[in-house]
């Protein structure tokens, strides 16, 4: 008994003094708000990932005493699904939400939900971008709902050592000689195959493939009256053959992109090549610390390409869209995207970067010095640009899983066509 | 202050003053409502977390509502049920969850059981025991279906090691139906068992001892003691933790989402492993058909009462063969 009163008078004493605090703390906060112009702020980022903002949110907060910046990352489908139901209940968005690619077709259909950015001055803005990324982000009206921050761009990443010891070129221009077509890069996957050391395959799954391929195509899934075309247009047909045949002749690691076992695969040399944006880059270098130096990076077949890159959007349910909408511009303007791509290798979506020599000139030495620069800004300006409609990014996921059926062996390639046909009409539903 | 004024006043306590039946009367509503006022909070509380919610669902279960868009509604009446009736993916995921949840709770179950059985004897270090038995449930769910998930992996997981060992072909777990259940169903029971252990623990122990001395004098064996005095004298809990775990299991979501290497909801690549909460999940939050996943989540919700009922009745005869 003596004990407990004696816990609960010290609770009590914690209790008042904690109470006590809090007062303080909020006396200060109301006595700064007495001034309006320099009201302090609390500004949030919701992300996915690694941004490469740590640093200049520090650089952002000293020249503004008054913004605080917060941020806070989940996980890629966590994160967009999270986005989505804060839209639709119209609280718990932060003031600044990333949107990546595969997903901005689907948050543009719904433009009343976010700032628009035009009306505070992103027109101004609109020749920082890449023409295509400025296009990719904007509402049915012309509101711009989000400014870009990377583009993916796209190339392949390879293992020289694999490559020499199935006899195969090692040279990165080589290479990329040996695979100017899609084709020809199975055809040398084949060979690659059958010397193979053991336990490798040529690249790491058909749905990442698949995704390279269908991104170069003039038009996808969509065509630009926002009806799905999966099952008419003759590109997706030729990529799924393509890799549905690659599959079967055995080149298939059979790897889901982002899982665990993909991670795993990279450590493990499960496989050879695989399909690299920029962003991807920083991925292999996590995942196989190991093998720093044997890798190394070549032009992808079929020319540009891009997969990936993201945007800064403003929802309008925040507090401060406008100070919000200044850090996006800021957070995306170029200064900031040459440091995030010197940091973090995430490749910048403003041409003007392109010819500098930090960004044309950067060479990784984890890549085998690999002018990395030069490649994915290459291919980012050879990209002609796809139209994608509203579930570009789920019509993806089921074609990836249509893939996995056919590796798991539990389709073949027509019965899984038929019925990723019925999916993907579902999906339009 | 009026009171101590009033005492030197009313010296007969024999005869009740108007003041003092007025505070009887009092006493008695006091009496009467007042147990009412004590559980109210509960009932508040349900009402605006559990009863509201549960209506408001009803009602979006009968429009067509897309989740991006709150204020686009329409009307629908039951559209929403006959399509669901009508859609094999429903289907699909409903005799997914029957099989895991088969899978996961009668094992479970029967283990639970037996382990009760076994913390029942008088062992050494019995407390540590006990407790450790109830360990596996206060783990993460996450951090438990990840450890299991790459336990079953197919290129690295430890179980196909085993597996190899034995000189068997390693097996994709995630691709098939029945090895994605069994999977599946293990980290349930895992996770479970010791749970359910306790509870027939705890009424084990309330079972007096005096059965089993008249048993063991009549010369019955440990084995017939058990299933003819332990088994019915924890009818009352065995129906409830089947109850309860029907309720849990028909329920299952974080398991078979993690489970899936790709961390979509559809669980796996032919939704081999689907079940009805992972299917709502999928209607509501990445279809965001909101009427579409309410209707699953109320069409759950009576597959589940009616389990629940059956469950009850079954497990009521446990005993009804004594009587």
């Amino acid at each position: 008994m003596n004990r407990n009163r004696a816990f609960g008078r010290r609770l009590a004493r914690v209790a008042s003094a904690a109470l006590a605090a809090a007062l303080l703390v909020t006396a200060c906060g109301s006595g700064d708000s007495g001034d309006s112009g320099s009201e302090k702020i609390t500004l949030t980022l919701n992300l996915f990932g690694n941004f490469g903002y740590k640093e200049l949110y520090a650089k952002y907060e000293a020249e503004h005493p008054n913004i605080k910046i917060e941020e806070r990352t989940a996980a890629y489908n966590d994160h967009h699904r999270n986005l989505a139901t804060h839209l639709a209940t119209n609280s718990g968005a932060a003031d600044i939400e990333g949107v990546d690619t595969g997903f901005i077709a689907q948050f543009k259909d719904k433009p009343n939900q976010f700032v628009d950015l035009n009306k505070l001055g992103g027109d101004k803005l609109k020749d920082r971008w890449l023409s295509w990324k400025w296009q990719a982000s904007l509402g049915k009206g012309g509101e711009q709902i989000g400014y870009g921050t990377d583009v993916g761009g796209l190339a392949i990443c390879y293992r020289r050592d694999l490559f020499q010891q199935a006899g195969l070129p090692v040279e990165r221009d080589a290479v990329a000689a040996a695979w100017p077509t899609w084709e020809k890069y199975l055809e040398l996957g084949k060979q690659f195959q059958s010397k193979a050391p053991a336990g490798t395959s040529f690249y790491d799954g058909g749905g990442q493939l698949f995704n390279a391929i269908i991104g170069q195509a003039p038009t996808g899934y969509y065509d630009t009256s926002d009806k799905i075309i999966v099952s008419s247009n003759p590109e997706v047909k030729k990529a799924w053959n393509l890799v549905a045949q690659s599959i079967k002749d055995g080149l298939s690691a059979k790897l889901i992109g982002s899982s665990q076992e993909w991670n795993t695969g990279f450590a493990k040399s499960q496989f050879a090549t695989i399909a690299c944006p920029a962003w991807m880059m920083t991925k292999i270098k996590d995942q196989s610390k190991e093998f720093a130096g044997k890798w190394d990076v070549a032009l992808v077949p079929g020319g540009g390409g891009n997969w990936g890159g993201s945007y800064l959007t403003v929802p309008k349910q925040g507090k401060h869209t406008k100070q919000a909408a200044e850090l996006a511009a800021w957070l995306t303007a170029p200064e900031q995207q040459a440091h995030v791509f010197t940091k973090q290798g995430n490749l910048p979506s403003t041409p003007a970067l392109y010819d500098q020599p930090e960004i044309a000139g950067f060479k990784s030495d984890f890549f085998n010095n690999a002018p990395v620069g030069q490649v994915f800004t290459a291919a980012a300006k050879k990209l002609t640009p796809q139209y994608q409609g509203p579930r570009a990014g789920d019509i993806q996921t089921t074609i990836r899983d249509a893939l996995v059926r056919v590796e798991q062996g539990k389709q073949t390639p027509d019965e899984s066509w038929t019925q990723m046909v019925a999916d993907v009409e579902r999906l339009a539903k | 202050m009026t009171a101590l004024h009033a005492a030197p006043t009313t010296a007969k306590r024999d005869e009740p003053e108007p003041p003092d039946r007025r505070s009887f009367r009092w006493a008695r509503i006091d009496g009467k409502l007042s147990p009412y006022a004590y559980i109210s909070p509960f009932f508040v509380i349900f009402g605006i977390f559990g009863l509201f919610p549960l209506m408001y669902t009803a009602y979006v279960s009968l429009t067509d509502w897309d989740l991006l868009d709150g204020e686009n509604h329409t009307w629908v009446g039951f559209g929403n049920y006959s399509e669901l009736l009508g859609d094999p993916y429903f289907w699909n995921a409903l005799g997914n969850t029957l099989s895991i949840w088969f899978f996961s709770t009668v094992p479970q179950l029967l283990a639970a059981l037996w382990i009760a059985h076994l913390l029942n004897h008088r062992l050494r270090a019995r407390t540590a025991l006990r407790v450790g038995v109830l360990l596996p449930n206060v783990t993460s769910i996450v951090a438990v279906t990840i450890v299991f998930t790459q336990l079953f992996g197919r290129d690295f997981g430890m179980v196909n090691w085993v597996i190899g060992l034995v000189g068997l072909d390693p097996i994709d777990w995630q691709a098939d139906t029945w090895s994605s259940h069994l999977a599946i169903s293990v980290i349930v029971a895992w996770r479970w068992t010791g749970y359910n252990a306790l509870i027939f623990l705890a009424s084990m122990q309330a079972i007096p001892n005096d059965l089993y001395e008249a048993a063991t004098l009549d010369g019955a064996r440990q084995s017939q003691q058990f299933w003819k005095i332990t088994v019915p004298m924890l009818r009352p809990t065995i129906i409830f933790t089947t109850i309860i775990s029907t309720i849990g299991g028909l329920q299952i979501m974080a398991e078979p989402l993690l489970f899936a290497g790709s961390q979509t909801p559809t669980g796996g690549s032919d939704r081999q492993f689907q079940t009805v909460a992972l299917f709502m999940y999928e209607q509501g939050f990445r279809e965001f058909r909101f009427g579409y996943a309410s209707a699953v989540a109320w069409t759950l919700c009576l597959v589940i009462v009616i389990f629940a009922i059956v469950n009850y009745l079954l497990t009521r005869r446990i005993s009804n063969d004594e009587d």
